[in-house]
Parts: C-alpha cells; structure tokens; sequence
C-alpha cells in the first residue's frame, strides 16, 4: 500500500491508515491524520527533511521517517 | 450523548443566584497556538501567580480575578493536542483536572479553548476533557478570523448538540470576553442548582471497552489497592506504554500481563487499541459538526499562504531566516550593550553616593560591594532576556518560529535536536541565560534538558572580555593567510567555534545515556500567518522577566554576597579604612604626591588583604591542583572568584597585581603587569600556552552563577545546574591541561 512518501509536491491523498500504536502513531492521529481524512503535500525544507501538508485544515510539518508510516489509500 | 442541554440558562447569570462567598476554579485548557495564553490575560490580567508543579518542570500559573461579586481563580494548563499523558510532565493536566494533583480539589470547571477555523481537530481534546466529566464550557477562538474566511458556524446548533454552552470570541481583540464571563457564572450556578457537584461524563466507547475499563479498575482496586478514575482507567488501557501504565502499574508484572491481555481480548472484539480512540472521537466530531459550518462557495485566500512558499523556500527561506537571526543576535548582542551599561552607570552611582555619606568599613563594604553589586548583578541581565524575548514573542505569535524550527530541523538532527532547539543555542552565544530560557518552546522534555546543558557551551558575551584581555596581551598583532586575516581574530574566531565543537559530542552522549528513548515526533504545526499582537508580545515580555527576577534573581543575588564575603573577610581591615577614609576627605587633594602615595598604598593593602581572605586562601590551596594548567595562585584565585560570572577574573587580577578592581580588557596597566609578573625561579607567569590555558578553561567552564539559577528554574531541580557544574568544569580543567601540554611542547617559552 502506498504511503505519503510516494507523494509529489502538490498531490492530495486520503489517509487509510497509520503504521503502530506508539506515541509517535498516537500523536500523528491526534493531530489530525485519521483514516478517511483528505491530506496534501504542500512542500519540502530545504534539505529535503521535513516535509509540510495541509490535512483537517491546518499545515504540520512532518520527518521523512514519519511520513512512511502514514498510509494512503491508492 | 448523556448531557443535558444548559443552553437555557447559559446566557442568563443572574437567574440562579450563586454563593458568593465561595471562590469558583476554572481550568484553562487548549491545543497549542489557539491563543490560550491571551485569553487567560484577558480574564485575569497580568498578575499571575507562576510558580512550578512539584517534580516535573510544568510551569504552575493561576490568576485571580473578581467578576460580579465573585472571586474567580484560572489554572493555566499547557497547551496539548490530547489529555493522553505520554509523560510526567502532561499527567499533570490530568492530575489537576481529577483534583488529584497534590493537595488540590478539581477545578470547579474548566474552559476548553479551540481555534474555530480548525474545529474538527480541536474538539478531540474537547471530546476527552468531556469524558472527564468536568462541566466545560468551550471557547470558539479566532472568530475574528472566522469572518474573515467567510465561514458561517452555526453556534446555536453547536451548543445543543454538546450539551455545554459554547461562547465565540476572539481573545485578541476583547470580543466575546464579558459574555464568557457571564458563561462561567451561569454554569456554576446551573451546577449548583441542580445540586451535581460533577457533570454526567461523555460516552463514546462501545459495551466491550467499557466493561473492560470497568474490571481494569476493579482489578486495580483488588491487586493494588488504590481506586483510580474511571478516566485513568481509560488511559490505562489505551495508552501503550503511556505515564498512566508507570504510575499505576508501578512495574507490577501481574497487571502488566493482565492489561495486556485485555487489550488484545478486544482487539480480536474489533475495538483495536489504541486506533479505537481516534476512530470514536472524531466519529463523534464529525457527527457533532454535521451541517454546523457552511464554507463560502469560493474560498478566502488565506493570508501567508504564498509567503510561506517563500519562507520555506530552498533558497529564499534559509537567507530570510539567517537575516532575522542575525538581526536579533545583533539586538541581544550590541543594542543590550548601552542597557547594560546604564545599569552599571547606576549601580556605580549608588555606590558612590553611599561611599560618600559613610565611613569605610564592613557594613560599607557589604552595601556597596555586596548588595549593590549583588542587585546589579541580577538586573543586569534583563536587557538582554526582555530583548530576546521580544524577539521571540513576536517570531511565535505571527507564527515564524515554527517555519524557523521547520527550515533548521535537518541541521539541528545531526546533533540528536531537533529545529526547536535552533533559537535557544544561537541566543546563547549572546548570553546563555535568555538561551535556557527560550528552551521552555521545545515540548519534549529530553530535548528540552539536552538543549539547556549545552547551552552554556557557547560562547557567550561574558566571556569576550576574558578573550580580548589575554588576546590583546599574548597573541602577536599580525596577519595571517597573505594578510587578509589577524591572527588575533583568527584565535577569537577558533574559541567561539570550541564552545560548538565540544556541545556536539556533549549533545549526542546525553542523548544517549540519560536522556535515550524514542525519539520525540517532530509532528508540528505550522500556525497560519498572522499580524503579531501586541498585547501578547507585551506579556510574554514581562512574564519571562518578572520569572528571571523572582526565581533566578533571588539566587544570583546570594551567590554575589557569598563571594564578596569571601573576599572580604577575614583579615585586618583598620589601616586600609584609615587610608580611604583620608583619600575620601579631600585633605590630601592639595598635595598630589601625598595622594598618590597613599593611593598606592590603598591598592597595596587591598592586594595584601585579598591574598590573605578566604578566597585569597583558597586560591594559595587549589595551586598544586592548577599547576599543571601552567597557572599560579593568583590566576587560580581569580578563576575561583570568577564562578559566579566570569567577568569577574578582570577587576580580581586588577586588584592583586596591585591596580584596583575597575580596570578593564584593554587596560595597558593590567597587560604589562601580566607580561612582568614571575614566578618563583624567576621565568614569567604568562606565556601563550598559559593565556591558551585561561582562555580554554574560562571557554568551557560554568562560570556563571545566574545561568545555573536559571537552569534549576527551568528543570525545577538542583540536580542538573550541579551536572553542568560538573561536567563543564571537568571539561574545562582537562581541556586547559592539554592546551598548556600540547602548548609547552609545540611553542616552548614562546
């Protein structure tokens, strides 16, 4: 299944789901990254790491490690 | 939903009269960047109460306010995304608000605030502190910026369906503030009426989680013997390797296994742990904002979504950022310098005016040189902390800051931080206690201590004179590299690259031994653009200097007195106070080689006592211990009296060799008498390995009283500025030892 990480700059993707049940998998769905929830790579720091989308409304920045657990439905 | 719909009488306080002899509590609670702050300043004011929560480094802030007859008091709790605790320091929100935090009750209610334009995220933590089952009335925040969107939110349908009443204001501009309050009134003596001294709690879980959490509490109560919450209960099961599991479990391998095995008994029931959670909150949210919001059919731009292109650009961003970041190293660094030298004006000035209308003497003494002294020592440091927190302020509330952490994140990872601890070490090469303090942005408690012990490492201003000083006397004026750099400016440059180079090591070891764990998300969000207020930057200003003065201040100012007495006493101090009581009475301004005579003798005596006081002796005991960095008891005196800030070391050898204590880094009188000064067997005391020596030692040391006060301030405990202490003056003795080595084999009696 894809993941965020196969995105480009500008693409939009609905979440399916999120990979494991640690902080890091708890504190991405309370901010927003939830099964069914549309989200859109808006960019990339300039070093390539981290990235920023646009999901429920509001910008977050994400690290590559991080986006590979977000999956999306393809 | 089990509540009951109190929009009947939300909007009318005086219909159900309230005890007005009791004080009502209200817990403040939000997600970050939801203007929380400026709300709880536009109930209570600015007379805050700011203290900590006992063993975990929250920050405890209440504020008072009356309002019809009431007395009114507002816990402020941290911004947070979840009432979930991962950590100590967030189990403390729910301690406060299960009334189980200390010696405290619940707050009375609490008052959920939300950014209106992200409402569906937000009311996750609604839908928690609901399950809580404390009576909450919600703040639609930012409605200001709701209109300005075109975004129509049904207010009215809101509030029924939650059952809790629900004011829309925007904190910024005052609007909504009077009929909150009003809110506030009623729903307590709504409460009171109906005579529930605690809401119906929300239920969103299905059966088999319920029963779960029901014989986990049981469970609880039979094995361990302690009756937990309903709520905590809930976490217990849902949060894997969460605060709740250590406090409650307390490493208990038998209730270990038997939670383990309920969770996986209702997963195999379909209610996965802990995706169930998100799943039944923002089902619940989703349901509850059916049909509530109504976006224009052509959406508003949003401000700043094409300057943030270009602040986050490849190119533009880093040099957008190395600008702002240059401009307030520049503001901390030289536009605190006439503050600072103001503050000094006046202290001198006190000083003075008390040395003219008394007589020499210990009591003299103590005001001018302790107490004074002492007072300016604090004082002195508030240019620099209200201008970086200026700076600060203004880069958080219109947002940049988290574009700043954005852009650095993949540098500052290098090192095991991540791009929040950015600002803090850069404004720490200005001075390192404003950098402590601008650590409190970093949430992730092992970052944020990781970023505070390193960061006195840089090279901050205090110690630029102590460079200069043994620059300008022992390093030759040339050039170097065909003439285009000085080779004093290149040994400058090296010693304020050493700070970086050790503070990365230093970074990436406590990373790994005390402070390993998971790395923290680096899930952020980047707030929209917007004006910054000033309201807000005026407060965040005067918070962290009223904190500096209250909590550090208090210590640094000791600290002074102690080594001022140590400098002080003992020692027989009659013909010193003769000498200046007769240098002081103008008597002796007729003859001028009268003057100099005993003026010469007044500096005389004043070397003679301090070689004989208590640091004098100290400075004579550790010479065996200081010998091998090439020093003398002097230079080892004056590095002891230089703990409390290291400036000091300047105004003691001005006063052992004889000058008095006001000389300065470029005094010619000071840099010649370095240059005679011999040693026993007649060879010279300073060399450039020694200079090396005392510049390495004063680089790496901890030498600054007020940035260990600050550190305890910002840990909430003594055990980690004692660390610092340590570590930094092990690393600064073996480093002096080598460079005073390497320097006697490569440079021999250079």
């Amino acid at each position: 299944m894809p993941t965020l990480k196969t995105l480009n700059v500008g693409d939009q993707a609905t979440i399916s789901h999120i990979d494991g049940t640690d902080a890091i998998a708890m504190r991405l769905m309370e901010m927003g990254l939830f099964e069914g929830e549309t989200i859109r790579f808006m960019g990339k720091a300039p070093m390539g790491d981290p990235l920023e989308y646009e999901v429920c409304g509001c910008k977050i920045s994400l690290r590559l490690s991080e986006t590979e657990r977000v999956h999306i439905v393809s | 939903m089990s509540k009951s719909a109190s929009d009947e009488s939300a909007g009318r306080a005086e219909v159900v009269s309230l005890d007005s002899n009791s004080k009502l509590t209200f817990a403040l609670i939000g997600n970050p960047n939801t203007g929380k702050s400026t709300l709880f300043n536009a109930l209570a004011g600015m007379r805050a109460r700011v203290g900590n929560y006992p063993g975990v480094t929250v920050e405890k802030k209440v504020g008072n306010f009356r309002y019809r007859d009431h007395e009114i008091e507002l816990i402020d709790l941290p911004g947070t995304y979840s009432l979930s605790p991962r950590t100590a320091d967030e189990m403390v929100s729910v301690r406060v608000l299960l009334g189980s935090q200390g010696r405290s009750d619940p707050p009375d209610a609490a008052i959920c605030i939300i950014d209106a334009t992200h409402l569906q995220r937000h009311l996750y933590l609604l839908s928690q502190l609901l399950d809580l089952g404390i009576p909450t009335i919600l703040v639609l925040n930012m409605w200001d910026e709701v209109q300005k969107q075109n975004l129509e939110i049904d207010v009215k349908t809101l509030e029924q369906r939650l059952g809790i009443p629900v004011v829309a204001a925007s904190a910024r501009s005052g609007l909504g503030i009077p009929e909150l309050k009003d809110k506030m009134i009623a729903l307590l003596a709504n409460h009171q009426s109906a005579g529930e001294s605690k809401s119906d709690h929300l239920e969103l879980f299905p059966e088999n989680f319920r029963r779960a959490r029901a014989e986990i509490s049981r469970i609880i109560q039979e094995k361990a013997a302690q009756r937990i919450p309903e709520y905590l209960a809930e976490r217990l099961l849902l949060d894997i390797n969460g605060e709740t599991e250590r406090e409650i479990l307390k490493e208990n391998d038998e209730l270990a296994k038997i939670l383990q095995s309920k969770r996986e008994e209702l997963k195999q029931d379909g209610c996965p742990i802990p995706a169930i959670e998100p799943r039944v909150r923002y089902g619940w949210a989703r349901e509850v904002l059916e049909g509530v919001i109504q976006r224009p059919e052509t959406p508003v731009e949003q401000r700043g979504s094409s300057l943030d292109r270009w602040l986050t650009h490849r190119f533009v961003g880093p040099a957008v950022f190395a600008v702002i970041m240059l401009l307030m190293f520049q503001a901390i660094y030289t536009w605190a310098g006439p503050l600072m030298d103001g503050i000094e004006y006046i202290q001198d000035e006190i000083s003075g005016s008390i040395t003219g209308v008394m007589p020499p003497g210990a009591f003299r003494s103590l005001l001018t040189d302790g107490i004074v002294a002492g007072v300016g020592s604090v004082v002195v440091f508030l240019p620099q902390i209200l201008i970086l927190f200026f700076f600060i302020a203004i880069l958080e509330d219109c947002g940049y800051m988290a574009r700043a952490a954005f852009l650095m994140d993949r540098v500052m990872t290098k090192v095991g931080l991540s791009g929040k601890a950015f600002v803090p070490m850069i404004s720490s090469f200005a001075c390192a206690v404003p950098g402590i303090m601008a650590a409190r942005t970093i949430e992730d408690r092992k970052e944020r201590f990781v970023t505070i012990l390193v960061a006195p490492l840089m090279s901050c201003s205090a110690r630029l004179p102590v460079y200069l000083l043994m620059i300008n006397a022992f390093v030759p004026q040339r050039s170097i590299w065909g003439g285009f750099v000085s080779l004093q400016a290149f040994v400058l440059f090296c010693f304020y690259l050493l700070g970086v180079l050790v503070a990365i090591p230093v970074a990436w070891i406590l990373k790994k031994t005390w402070f390993k764990g998971e790395v923290a998300p680096f899930v952020m969000e980047l707030p929209n653009f917007k004006w910054p207020s000033f309201r807000v930057v005026f407060f965040r200003v005067w918070d962290r200097g009223r904190s500096f003065l209250k909590q550090a201040g208090t210590l640094i100012f000791l600290t002074t007195i102690i080594v001022w007495a140590a400098g002080y006493f003992p020692g027989d101090r009659t013909e010193l106070n003769q000498v200046k009581g007769l240098l002081e009475s103008g008597k002796l301004s007729e003859d001028r080689i009268a003057q100099e005579i005993f003026e010469q003798r007044n500096r005389e005596l004043s070397a003679q006592l301090l070689n004989s006081s208590f640091l004098g002796s100290a400075g004579h005991a550790i010479e065996p211990v200081v010998r091998p960095l090439g020093w003398d008891w002097r230079i080892g005196m004056g590095a002891i009296a230089s703990f409390p800030a290291r400036e000091v070391i300047i105004g003691t050898l001005g006063t052992i060799y004889s000058l008095g204590g006001d000389v300065d880094e470029k005094d010619s009188g000071l840099i010649e008498k370095m240059h005679a000064a011999r040693k026993a067997d007649g060879s010279p005391v300073y060399n450039i390995p020694v200079a090396l020596s005392v510049m390495v030692f004063f680089a790496l040391c901890a030498q600054c009283g007020a940035t260990l006060m600050v550190m305890r301030q910002e840990t909430n405990s003594w055990k980690w500025p004692l660390f610092a202490f340590t570590y930094m003056t092990t690393l600064a003795y073996l480093g002096a030892f080598v460079t005073y080595q390497i320097g006697m084999i490569i440079l021999p009696a250079a």
